[in-house]
């Protein structure tokens, strides 16, 4: 793993437990539609993702 | 236009951080820097177009995120209409909408209704609030606020709707309003077929 790999793997970890949720904007290139998916793990980031949007978890208003 | 795009990503707001995997070397530092909830500090000269300048880069990542129709009806309408999850399975076939979906708005709670008779069925309060504990409380800007909950329901409907507080239609937002939001709503797709046919 690359050094600038470890930094983005720490970052995604320290976001993540920081309480918020990764998600990676995707699409569908039969319906086009677009969607998020949430991920995880660093692993999870599907490889043609260009990035990575972290944004507070969801609670009851 | 990839590359305009991923330039604004980087300056995502207070509690958005997109990471651009292939040139992030300055990325944790530039965020912390940008992040007055995360430093605790606030601008001493009080510049008024700080969340007018927050907004607008929140336009356009929720822009880069979300499909084009969807973004003129944000662009005109100010909210957007996701469809709901159930629909793929019960509804959503081709020729067919989806049996029931969502309005998502910037500070309001999520409607749920029924596209094909405008039936309102609930509405689902929702917040998006500071969980690093390091900061004074804010929210987010509101086009960050309906991209949180665009990306919440597209990923993982159940989880975000399991969340949220359910209410009848009418505990903090007035029917009548939006069942006039969901006729502008067929009106502008009204005009926007006879504008754009399909190909």
């Amino acid at each position: 793993m690359s050094e600038e790999e470890e930094r983005l793997v720490e970052e995604f970890r320290r976001q993540l437990d920081e309480g918020m949720w990764a998600a990676v904007p995707t699409l569908d290139g039969r319906s086009g539609r677009r969607r998020a998916e949430l991920v995880q793990r660093y692993s999870d980031i599907p490889a043609a993702a260009d990035r990575v949007i972290f944004f507070p978890r969801a609670a009851g208003g | 236009m990839l590359l305009a795009l991923s330039v604004l990503a980087l300056v995502a707001l207070a509690l958005t951080l997109p990471l651009l995997w292939r040139s992030a070397s300055s990325l944790p530092q530039a965020w912390r820097e940008r992040s007055p909830r995360r430093t605790g500090s606030v601008d001493p000269l009080g510049d008024p177009g700080r969340e007018r300048r927050a907004e607008q880069r929140a336009r356009e990542l929720l822009r880069s995120c979300v499909n084009e129709e969807e973004w003129a009806m944000y662009r005109d309408l100010g909210f957007i209409r996701v469809a709901g999850g159930l629909s793929r399975r019960t509804g959503d076939a081709e020729g067919e909408g989806p049996a029931y979906a969502y309005l998502v708005y910037a500070h309001k709670p999520i409607v749920a209704y029924v596209p094909s008779n405008g039936r309102l069925l609930s509405e689902y309060c929702v917040e998006f609030p500071d969980v690093t504990g390091q900061s004074e409380r804010s929210r987010l800007p509101a086009s960050d606020d309906v991209l949180a909950k665009w990306m919440a329901l597209t990923s993982d409907e159940s989880r975000v709707i399991g969340r949220a507080n359910m209410h009848l239609v009418g505990r903090q937002l007035d029917p009548a309003r939006v069942r006039r939001d969901l006729w502008r709503l067929g009106e502008w797709e009204r005009r926007r077929s006879r504008e754009t046919p399909a190909a």
